[in-house]
């Protein structure tokens, strides 16, 4: 483990409904990489981004952030992470400004104005606009702009892309390359196939072991 | 690179965000508030329009129809933050998740336990009771109404990711309104008779109290366990 | 000291153990129950102001003891499941759940049966049974949570919460409940305090005491293999069973 390493798994397992769906996971992130995870559907892709975030609890083995278990840092990791899941996290009867208000409260804000977010993932003319009347790809854009809302090094992204269009997975492909060569981390899943060229990119294939 | 808001703002940002959620879901909060009403109507109709016996009995069925009332409110302290992934993002903040949901708490508390104040006089006087117990009225559903606020969100937290959350969740915190139910609907009585209410009102000030220490941190660890 | 501890706390090694007991704690509560029998219902002379019809508190008593004691050991476990994650601590406060559920419900029947000829009811309003009734209702409410949620480790979790939540309440809703009774119902004498304790009736109610306990770890044993087989099915030991 280099002196540069922030994210270290150590003999991480996953059990639920009392199957064993990954054991003995180690892996180690630095600054700039970005991780993968695939595998066949229920293999426990989303269950370890989540033991990741600190939603859910390991069944066995420890996440060291900067060589210090996450659960003892609690705040401080959280401050660090920003996690889009599977639902998008938006309150429908709110507008989009005032969600990402909201995230920046909850986090650690970024310097950029909210009105630059927006305009960023071509939100800004719905900056007032009730979330419920958005569409699907808007609302999931929405979701996203909340990793530039606010400052995190660690993104840990499950399914980003969906219901997003090509050009709309595009700009966010870009995103991302932005975030990995200002220092930052990516984790995530995705069964669209991402390719950042130039960038330093681990794949972890889940399920082998059954 | 900026600096995450002090606790106390993140606390009254998560308190307004609630209030105006309540604001832009007007009709669904209003619910608990009609069924209270009903509620107590139906027992004139079921009893006989007495007015000595329902001037007796008007505390204890003002004080069981807040607890049914409260039980239906419950379930949108974090029903809609369960489903649209905005609970995760609370769990997910760099901010102590017990003070979170106090904050939470407080606004169900605002939109569905103070309206009770406004409401509850009024159907005490059709129920006959003697003016000389409104006082006591308002100040048991001023200090009883967060209680149930602040315990059944423990419920609710516990039950959130269940599918048929809603019936198991009358089990789980009823019992645990027993106390709340007896002191109040006891001062109640002894201010209608000329007693004393200062015992009742003390307990029910310790009950809050201790309502307000314990329970975010137990709604925080169920509401772990739910999102898990 | 320690060392055991920490064995037992591994499910087969528990399994194992618990196994070997079973016999030999079935026969030392069947030993409890007969000598604790015989003395409560032939032994001790008839209360003298309620009779033949007192004697139903060598049962009543004993269960309402069991029932608050096996509360106490859950919530117990629920620290521990809290804490430590321990999962034989899930297995045995989930096993406890339906064992201590069912001395309640003992106790509430047996106090029933004795209202009848005391009071010419079923039911009385009494402190202790209003408690007791508002205890089975915790108790069914950790069996309700526990099935309603599908993964059985996220099922402990939330038990040890809500165990742990009503351990906190039980003292509070029995004080109010007394509070409560001596409020309304006066100052009649409820028999359902312990009598005048005479060594004689004191004995064979502590005999029944200690059957109830064996029994409860007896239950307990068997219902946590139980449980154990059914959550650890997919694990080595199991198979090698």
């Amino acid at each position: 483990m280099s002196q540069s390493t922030l994210l270290q798994t150590r003999e991480l397992s996953c059990i639920r409904n009392d199957r064993m769906l990954f054991e003995h996971l180690d892996f180690t992130l630095e600054p700039g990489q970005m991780l993968v995870v695939e595998g066949p559907n229920g293999c426990g892709k989303t269950s370890l981004l989540r033991i990741l975030t600190g939603l859910r609890l390991a069944d066995g083995g420890e996440i060291l952030w900067r060589g210090v278990p996450i659960d003892r840092l609690a705040g401080d990791y959280y401050e660090q992470v920003a996690y889009v899941g599977h639902h998008d996290g938006v309150k429908h009867e709110l507008s989009c400004l005032e969600n990402l208000r909201l995230a920046r409260a909850m986090g650690v804000p970024s310097t950029q104005s909210l009105d630059d977010v927006l305009e960023q993932v071509n939100l800004y003319a719905y900056g007032e606009t009730e979330v419920g009347s958005l569409s699907a790809g808007q609302k999931r854009r929405l979701a996203l702009a909340r990793l530039l809302a606010t400052d995190s090094m660690l993104w840990i992204l499950d399914e980003p892309f969906t219901s997003l269009d090509r050009d709309s997975m595009a700009m966010f492909a870009s995103l991302f390359e932005q975030h990995l060569e200002q220092q930052g981390l990516i984790i995530m899943t995705s069964h669209h196939d991402i390719s950042l060229p130039g960038q330093s990119v681990q794949r972890l294939h889940l399920g082998a072991q059954a | 690179m900026s600096h995450r808001l002090s606790l106390n703002q993140a606390f009254v940002f998560l308190l307004r965000r609630d209030l105006l959620l309540a604001l832009r879901n007007r009709a669904e909060y209003a619910m608990p508030l009609l069924f209270f009403v009903l509620v107590i109507t139906l027992f004139p109709l079921a009893l006989g329009a007495e007015p000595v016996l329902l001037a007796r009995i008007a505390p204890g069925i003002i004080w069981v129809a807040a607890l049914l009332a409260a039980m239906l409110s419950l379930d949108s302290i974090f029903r809609s933050d369960f489903d649209d992934g905005s609970l995760e993002q609370i769990l997910l903040s760099a901010h102590p998740v017990a003070v979170l949901v106090l904050a939470k708490v407080s606004a169900h508390w605002l939109v569905t336990g103070l309206p009770l104040l406004i409401v509850a006089p009024l159907l005490a006087e059709m129920l006959g009771m003697p003016s000389s117990a409104q006082g006591t009225l308002l100040l048991t559903i001023l200090i009883g109404t967060p209680i149930l606020s602040l315990i059944g969100a423990i419920g609710v937290a516990l039950t959130v990711g269940l599918r048929k959350g809603g019936i198991i969740l009358s089990l789980l915190v009823l019992p645990l309104y027993v106390p709340v139910l007896i002191f109040a609907a006891s001062a109640i009585e002894n201010a209608a008779m000329g007693f004393e209410v200062s015992a009742q009102i003390y307990m029910l000030l310790a009950f809050l109290f201790l309502s307000i220490s314990l329970s975010p941190w137990a709604t925080a660890a169920a509401l772990r366990m739910s999102v898990s | 000291m320690f060392l055991w501890f920490h064995k037992l706390g591994s499910p087969p090694h528990f399994y194992r153990i618990a196994g070997k007991w079973i016999p030999w704690l079935t026969w030392i509560f069947l030993a409890f129950l007969l000598t604790g029998l015989y003395g409560g219902l032939i032994e001790a002379p008839p209360d003298y102001q309620q009779g033949e019809s007192y004697r139903i508190i060598f049962v009543h008593v004993p269960s309402a003891w069991m029932s608050l004691l096996i509360y106490v050991v859950m919530a117990f476990c629920g620290a521990i499941v809290i804490i430590w994650r321990m999962k034989l601590a899930e297995v045995v406060l989930i096993s406890s759940a339906p064992i201590g559920a069912s001395f309640t419900f003992l106790a509430l029947i047996t106090g029933s049966l004795w209202g009848k000829p005391m009071w010419g009811t079923y039911w009385v309003w009494d402190a202790r049974l209003t408690s007791e009734l508002i205890l089975l209702f915790l108790y069914l409410g950790i069996i309700g949570l526990h099935n309603a949620i599908d993964d059985r480790r996220v099922a402990g979790r939330a038990v040890a919460i809500l165990a742990l939540v009503g351990v906190v309440n039980i003292p509070i809703i029995h004080y109010s409940v007394e509070w409560w009774h001596s409020l309304h119902q006066g100052p009649t004498v409820t028999k359902f305090d312990k009598p005048s304790i005479h060594w004689s009736m004191l004995l064979p109610l502590l005999l029944m005491a200690m059957a109830f306990q064996v029994y409860y770890v007896l239950a307990l044993f068997q219902k946590c293999r139980v449980e154990l087989l059914r959550r650890e099915r997919n694990s080595k030991w199991i198979e090698e069973l």
